[in-house]
């Protein structure tokens, strides 16, 4: 028994000080193993009557079962700190700095532009568009500013000159031009398409004038409804329910005052309620009124022009910048910044891809 | 168009305060720009006396004054030479601010002597450019009184902006006629108000005036007024011409301004001991010119109707007169015109000339027809109550166009059917009297517009009056009808293209940039120039219609990159413009892309920065083109992106072999450098139109479900020659066998070492994807067998 006992105390003894693994193998190589002393023993057992193995046996089981034990247990220990001691070798800074992965941004006029499709679309507007280079008949005469009309000088218009004239919209030669204003799409529109009509078109437009608050490019919307006892009742309501929704603001108020433009009649100019915050004019309130667009109802001259009768087809249209609407909600204030492509603005004032402006999510961001 | 209150009230018998008038202004439709008092910034100025005047001590050019504002001697050092005692000036107490600098007055010493305000000079007040010496008053002004009382200067100015609709409004009377419709006092009657002026006692025949061009100028009424004196206006109409910043000239011309600016009525005087013979109104000869009152000589053409003497034109019609005629100091006898010139003439020879005057804006809106006559009365009775002298007969040469504007057809309920608000027809015909015009009233409403409204075409017209002073706000907010149910979807897919672009190329990490639409023909010509040149662009930077996306993003990359930043990405959506062969325009949205200065900044990990490569731009071009939902498997990659980009080193993506979707590359070194841009610079553009749009047919999507059997993959090492491009061999490796082969990726590239002179090494990792069942060894044999047949047909071998 007793000589059971102290190959258990010395082989334990020595697995407990093993102090690397191959150590650990060479004690369990040396007690398990084929030739090993536990393994001598457990042979010893075939040999052995029943009542001598009924004595002995319990004992080299015994025996086996935790020199067994302890080598498994000291070999985890050793891994694990063998584990520990690479990690800790593995060790780096954290706080070095990771390559940044590149942010892009979304132009604050094409989410204006994307916000306005949203906001029209509930009110079951369509978003149409037309070229950029358009005829004299569509940009001035089809919407009532005959060639001598003096809002046609209040255009500063580019032209193509006297080389690159083509057919206007009444099929005759006309001279090409910069359209000064998105209204030409409300000429295209009703040509093209059946009343009723519900649209807006929002796109780049251009006058021959240049500076602080002026570029000789910009963007406007145009808003048209053609349709059947349309008031200038119905164009305020449209106005104020689209801006209402642009700006999340329920306390915007409207004003319309007579205004003049040769293709609407009556014409009204709209104003916006606006408060002051820390000095800034926010939309909104009622510290004052601020100008926002043109607007009217749609003259009967343009209506003809476009093959429909005024006496059965009446509505209303409006314009408006966007680039002006985008720096009214976001506050930008130099208009030039806008078409400067400085990555730093663009990075400031620009919006995250996933913006995507939604009615649930908000048309704001 | 600015004007006093003052002035306002000669027209307008009102009650109304001054922010009653701003209000009403602009409700009905005469903008209000601005407002300004003269009397606010002349707040704390008093009329002084200078008691004493005495040498400075310390300075040769000052003096030590005592001067009595009112409250007794306060002592003020003078630099002015014409400081004496006994001068009557204007004082600025301490704390008061010169409205010329905004400098704040302060008890102060001077050289060493207390100062306790300023005597002024008429500049500092910003009353005039005289900075000679302190403003002089008459001895008995009184002292003490504030000079803004003084000088009658406590009369707001108002300016409004007259729409091109409103001639009528560009005189002060028919401002208040709109005011009294409105309903904020009574307009009183031009006689009355002229009523002190002398009557005239016509004495010898009219001057010898004709019109040989009844097109531009229709009618040319003319009198003359002989011995006239002429020199400075009296104070009152300085007063008011000045207080609109008209610059009083002499009497006589200062007449016509006032006239102008209060009726709406331009006029032209001239002296007659300039003129040879009688006047007439023509169109001008070829060659001719005028030296016209800006001091400008301009050429005319024939189309312009111009005024001249047997020898000489002028005055341009309507427009400016010449220089060489216009009444002066000394004048005696003089000429007065009132014409009528016709709008249209006038606007095209405006243009022409780029020459702007008060009276062609007033003339080409058209001024009003059935005044000529009263306007040239009380011309004539101004200059004889001003200049005295003698008046002639009225010389009629010509009709004006006074035909009655009458709109038939007119309902009083178009008002609500046009507007949504109802107006009583007896308040629709009490306001469209207040407006002049009259009304006949039966089954429909026959509106004869008055002579000076000649926008009034329609009935919508109609409407409009009666709604701009009945009131805008009255008009009540009306829903539009809405669809049933939730909105629809409106976008078109060009739309749903553009917004996915941009919104996959910003995830990207680029930055989205509007430039210019037009650019410079240097910039344009590597892409081809461009199909459309203004004819009348800002600058030569902006003059051609820009035929790429490339050329403004360069720019924009250039600017960044002398700002400092180290890598740009950025994009533009736009068009690029084109014309058809009909002439017409041709304008393809695109989007257009440029990558330049580092990828990635120098790190701690991977050391030194890295450029962009031209299989970045090809990478985003790719993503993109997934991102828009494009036939990315079936483009096929060619060469040629054109003259911008590195030859070896850019590629297009085509449709089928003309359709190109997509450029990309390295720009060219020669590009880059004309853009000052250091570097490699990488772009790409992707012709959104080009991509045919996917016809959707439901929501439903094809049936699937993943294989139950993984895929194997196959590694296959081809020695091809060295100009085999590598997507030839992965089609043809991908064409193998369409059954089992769901993918080729070539990993692999290599020359050198083992491999032939002329020829590299392609590496391609098949995947095969079993169907049912795994593959056995002989369907593995065979797809290899097939996949080194298909290779070869390329020129590739196995390599050994």
């Amino acid at each position: 028994m007793s000589e059971i006992t102290s190959l258990r105390d010395g082989l334990l003894a020595d697995i407990a000080t093993a102090d690397t693994l191959d150590a650990v193998e060479a004690l369990r190589v040396g007690a398990l193993g084929k030739s090993g002393v536990v393994t001598g023993l457990l042979k010893t057992l075939g040999a052995m009557t029943p009542e001598e193995r009924q004595a002995k046996g319990p004992a080299i089981h015994d025996l086996r079962e935790s020199v067994t034990a302890a080598i498994t247990a000291r070999k985890a220990a050793l891994e694990s700190a063998a584990l520990d001691a690479r990690l800790a070798a593995e060790r780096i800074d954290m706080s070095l700095p990771a390559q940044p992965v590149p942010q892009g941004s979304v132009h604050p006029v094409s989410q204006v532009m994307d916000e306005l499709a949203e906001i029209f679309a509930d009110l079951g507007f369509s978003v149409a568009t037309g070229p950029e280079i358009e005829d004299d008949w569509r940009n001035f005469t089809a919407l009532n500013i005959p060639e001598t009309h003096p809002a046609r000088a209040m255009h500063d218009t580019f032209y193509f000159g006297d080389n690159a004239r083509a057919t206007g919209g009444d099929g005759n030669p006309a001279a090409m031009l910069l359209r000064t204003h998105t209204s030409p799409v409300q000429i295209r529109t009703m040509m093209n398409e059946a009343p009723p009509i519900r649209i807006i078109a929002p796109g780049r437009v251009y006058r021959s004038d240049s500076d602080a608050t002026h570029t000789p490019m910009f963007h406007q919307i145009e808003g048209l409804v053609i349709d059947k006892g349309i008031t200038l009742g119905h164009l305020k309501w449209t106005l104020e329910t689209f801006l209402k929704a642009y700006f999340e603001r329920d306390d915007l108020a409207i004003r319309l005052r007579p205004s003049f433009f040769p293709f609407t009649e009556p014409s009204v100019e709209f104003d916006a309620s606006y408060s002051l915050v820390n000095g800034q004019r926010v939309l909104g309130g009622n510290d004052g009124f601020m100008e926002l667009g043109g607007s009217g109802m749609v003259h009967p001259n343009v209506i003809r022009a476009c093959g429909l009768d005024p006496q059965e087809w009446q509505g209303f249209a409006f314009g408006i910048g966007v680039d002006r609407l985008a720096m009214l909600k976001y506050g930008m204030n130099d208009l030039r910044a806008f078409f400067d492509g400085d990555l730093r603005w663009l990075r400031h004032y620009g919006f995250s891809a996933l913006d995507v402006p939604t009615l649930s999510g908000g048309v704001g961001a | 168009m600015k004007f006093t209150l003052s002035w306002l009230k000669e027209h307008l018998e009102t009650d109304a305060t001054l922010d009653e008038v701003l209000v009403a202004l602009t409700d009905v439709g005469l903008e209000v720009e601005g407002v300004e008092n003269p009397a606010e910034k002349l707040a704390g100025f008093k009329i002084a006396k200078v008691l004493t005047a005495a040498p400075h001590p310390q300075a040769d050019k000052l003096q030590v004054l005592s001067v009595d504002a009112g409250d007794g001697p306060m002592q003020v050092v003078c630099g002015a030479p014409n400081a004496r005692a006994g001068l009557v000036g204007v004082f600025g107490t301490p704390g008061t601010t010169v409205p010329a600098n905004g400098m704040v007055l302060r008890v102060a010493a001077i050289r060493g002597v207390e100062s306790n305000g300023m005597m002024c000079s008429s500049r500092e007040l910003e009353l005039g450019d005289d900075h000679e010496g302190i403003i002089e008053l008459p001895a008995d002004a009184p002292v003490g009184t504030a000079f803004a009382d003084y000088a009658q200067l406590d009369d707001p100015v108002i300016d409004v902006s007259i729409t091109p609709n409103r001639q009528d409004c560009m005189g002060v009377r028919g401002i208040a006629r709109d005011l009294a419709a409105k309903g904020l006092g009574r307009l009183r009657a031009l006689d009355d108000i002229v009523a002190m002026l002398p009557q005239i006692a016509p004495d010898g025949p009219g001057p010898d005036v004709r019109t040989d061009d009844p097109d531009g100028c229709p009618a040319f009424y003319a009198q003359s007024v002989h011995s006239v004196s002429n020199g400075p206006a009296p104070e009152w109409l300085q007063r008011r011409l000045k207080a609109i910043g008209q610059k009083p000239i002499s009497a006589l011309v200062d007449i016509t301004n006032f006239i102008m600016i209060g009726l709406g009525r331009p006029l032209h005087v001239y002296d007659m001991a300039s003129l040879k013979g009688g006047l007439v109104a023509r169109k001008a000869m070829a060659g001719e010119q005028v030296l016209a009152l800006n001091g400008k000589t301009y050429a005319l053409t024939e189309t312009m109707t111009v005024i001249a003497d047997a020898e000489t034109v002028h005055d341009i019609g309507g427009i400016m007169g010449g220089e060489h005629s216009g009444a002066q100091d000394g004048t005696t006898d003089v000429l007065i015109e009132c014409a009528y010139f016709t709008p249209e003439t006038i606007a095209q020879t405006g243009q022409a000339l780029a020459l702007t005057s008060d009276a062609r804006q007033r003339f080409e809106r058209g001024v009003d027809p059935a005044f000529l006559d009263e306007g040239l009365a009380i011309a004539t009775r101004l200059v004889l109550a001003l200049c005295g002298g003698k008046a002639s007969a009225v010389t009629r040469a010509g009709t004006p166009p006074t035909q009655p504007n009458i709109v038939t057809g007119y309902l009083p309920e178009m008002v609500e059917g046009l507007a949504g608000v109802s107006v009583a027809p007896d308040r629709q015909q009490a306001i469209l009297a207040s407006l002049g015009f009259t009304v006949e009233s039966g089954e429909t409403w026959a509106v004869t517009a008055p002579s000076w409204r000649r926008d009034i075409a329609g009935t919508a017209d109609i409407v409009e009056e009666v709604v701009r002073i009945e009131g805008l706000d009255k008009v009540p907010s009306t829903p539009l009808p809405r669809a049933p149910g939730v909105a629809r979807p409106t976008a078109t897919p060009l739309q749903l293209v553009e917004r996915r672009a941009r919104r996959a190329a910003a995830a990207h990490g680029l930055n989205e940039a509007i430039n210019w639409s037009f650019i410079s023909e240097a910039e344009a010509a590597p892409f081809g120039g461009g199909d459309w040149t203004l004819a009348n662009p800002i600058s030569e930077d902006m003059k051609v219609m820009r035929p790429t996306l490339l050329a403004g993003l360069l720019s924009a990359a250039r600017r960044n990159a002398d700002r400092g930043a180290a890598s740009v990405r950025l994009f533009e959506i736009g068009r690029r413009y084109f014309r058809d062969t009909d002439g017409s325009s041709s304008e393809h949205p695109t989007l257009g892309l440029v990558m330049a200065g580092e990828k990635q900044p120098r790190g701690w990990q991977d050391g030194k920065a890295k450029a962009f490569d031209a299989f970045d731009a090809k990478a985003e071009v790719l993503a993109l083109l997934t991102a828009i939902d494009a036939p990315v498997a079936k483009l096929q990659m060619m060469g040629d992106a054109g003259h911008a980009y590195h030859p070896g080193q850019s590629g297009t993506l085509r449709l089928g072999p003309k359709t190109v979707v997509a450029a990309y590359g390295v720009l060219h070194p020669r590009l880059a450098r004309a853009f000052d841009l250091d570097g490699t610079v990488v772009a790409a553009e992707i012709y959104l139109d080009a991509i045919p749009q996917r016809k959707k047919s439901g929501f439903m999507r094809a049936p699937y479900a993943p294989p139950a059997l993984q895929a194997v993959t196959r590694d296959f090492a081809f020695l091809v020659p060295e100009a085999l491009e590598g997507d030839a061999l992965v089609r043809a490796v991908r064409g193998a066998d369409r059954n089992a082969i769901v993918e080729a990726r070539l990993f692999d590239v290599f020359a050198g070492q083992g491999v032939p002179e002329g020829h590299k090494s392609l590496a391609i990792e098949v995947t095969l994807q079993p169907g049912e069942k795994s593959f056995t060894d002989d369907e593995l044999k065979g797809i290899a067998e097939r996949i080194v047949a298909a290779a070869g047909k390329v020129g590739a071998s196995l390599r050994g």
